[in-house]
């Protein structure tokens, strides 16, 4: 399944500047080690590595805009063709 | 009843109003499968926003734990609602009002709040709400006679919407199936995704979050993330990220359908809320949608999103709070 990943801008020293980047992978979690496969470093910036399988607590990644926390986090399930977002957390009010 | 010796006091009982135009089916009788949208129109609140409901009651809250003191200084960070509408009520009971506001807000904000007698201390643009959240405490913790009630961790904020928004939505829809609701500080879901799945546990709680453009997420670290204290996923179901395109494509389309004229975060809302209207169709089940319209579009109009293509409001709202 290849996906285009979105970067927020706090991650691109990562992606060499890049805000869109492609990658693959059946699951969230596979995607993600493909990304850190081509882009390294970026693992850690994501997951947490005090608690592996669990998203940085400020990191939200939407898969089709659906929060993954809500979805299967890490095992969300990916489709050819889906969007995947990265974000910081951030508030409103 | 309808006369009210203060404008504080006409506070809720907003009306909820069907979509007979943008619901997927609508039908009246109750036999027959529909699946029906239903708005309740907070912009008819005192100052014209849903931040009413939690900016009155963290004052009540206030006063009564004799936090708040005749003529003290409320100190808030807002990106507009919540301060337009503390000040007001400072205004009228004698408080001095003090804003930190993003620079990246809309200038009717600003205008109102300044009317209203506040004071707004600007954030930088980069970081949104975040950055106006940090500098609003360092400013509280140099000046602690200031009080600052905090939205994003003050317990009266979900409680205004448990203990008003969530049981009149009940008593106007008993047969609700789904709540959908923007997420800023997270008050009105918490509080009202609460009290509606205690009385009806099989309820979908929907949270639709704004996506800005790219400088509100320009923080230096990923340290600098914020999640408002009172959050507790556990009463979502889910949680949608909504962009501007899709936002002011659905505001257009309330306003052109159904009259009703809201802000844009409430398209964002709407946008979620048919995609639930949608999801129901495909599983074949009779929905009957709740949504939040938590302000009109006066505040908005500057902001280019309700004039010429999408795709020139998509780039005038980048870089812009506009939820």
């Amino acid at each position: 399944m290849s996906v285009e990943v979105s970067i927020p801008t706090i991650l691109r020293t990562h992606t060499g500047g890049e805000k869109r980047v492609s990658a693959s992978g059946a699951t969230l979690q596979a995607v993600i080690s493909d990304l850190e496969a081509n882009y390294s470093g970026i693992l850690d910036r994501l997951v947490d590595p005090a608690n592996p399988g669990k998203l940085h607590r400020f990191v939200n990644i939407y898969v089709n805009d659906e929060d993954v926390r809500f979805s299967g986090g890490l095992d969300t399930a990916i489709s050819e063709g889906d969007s995947v977002t990265i974000l910081p957390a951030v508030a409103g009010g | 009843m309808t006369r009210y010796d203060s404008l504080i006091e006409a506070l809720g009982n907003t009306p909820l109003v069907g979509l007979p135009n943008l619901s997927p089916v609508w039908l009246e009788n109750m036999q027959d499968p529909h699946i029906r949208l239903w708005a309740k129109l907070e912009d008819r609140n005192p100052t014209g926003s849903i931040k009413d409901r939690p900016a009155l009651r963290m004052i009540e809250d206030a006063e009564q734990r004799g936090l708040l003191q005749p003529g003290a200084t409320i100190l808030e960070p807002t990106s507009g609602n919540t301060g337009i509408s503390l000040a007001m009520a400072a205004a009228l009971k004698g408080y001095q009002m003090i804003c930190v506001m993003p620079e990246n807000t809309s200038i009717e904000r600003r205008q109102l709040l300044e009317l209203y007698g506040a004071r707004i201390i600007f954030s930088p643009a980069e970081g949104g709400s975040n950055t106006a959240v940090a500098h609003a405490k360092e400013l509280a913790a140099q000046n602690p006679s200031w009080v600052m009630l905090y939205q994003y961790g003050n317990e009266a904020n979900s409680l205004a919407h448990y203990e008003g928004t969530g049981p009149e939505i009940l008593a106007d829809m008993p047969y609700i199936t789904h709540f959908v609701a923007g997420l800023g500080t997270t008050g009105t879901l918490m509080g009202t995704g609460r009290y509606l799945r205690e009385q009806r546990p099989d309820i979908q709680i929907v949270a639709a979050e704004p996506r800005y453009g790219e400088g509100v997420y320009a923080l230096r670290n990923i340290d600098e993330g914020f999640i408002p204290e009172l959050y507790d996923p556990d009463v979502l179901t889910t949680r949608y990220s909504v962009g501007a395109y899709d936002a002011v494509k659905r505001t257009r389309e309330l306003v052109q359908a159904e009259g009703i004229f809201a802000g844009i975060s409430t398209g964002a809302v709407l946008h979620a809320a048919l995609a639930m209207g949608q999801k129901s169709l495909n599983e074949g089940k009779q929905a009957d949608i709740v949504f939040i319209v938590a302000d009109a579009g006066w505040k908005y109009l500057s902001t280019g999103a309700y004039a010429g293509s999408l795709d020139d409001a998509e780039d005038a709202l980048e870089g812009q709070l506009w939820a």
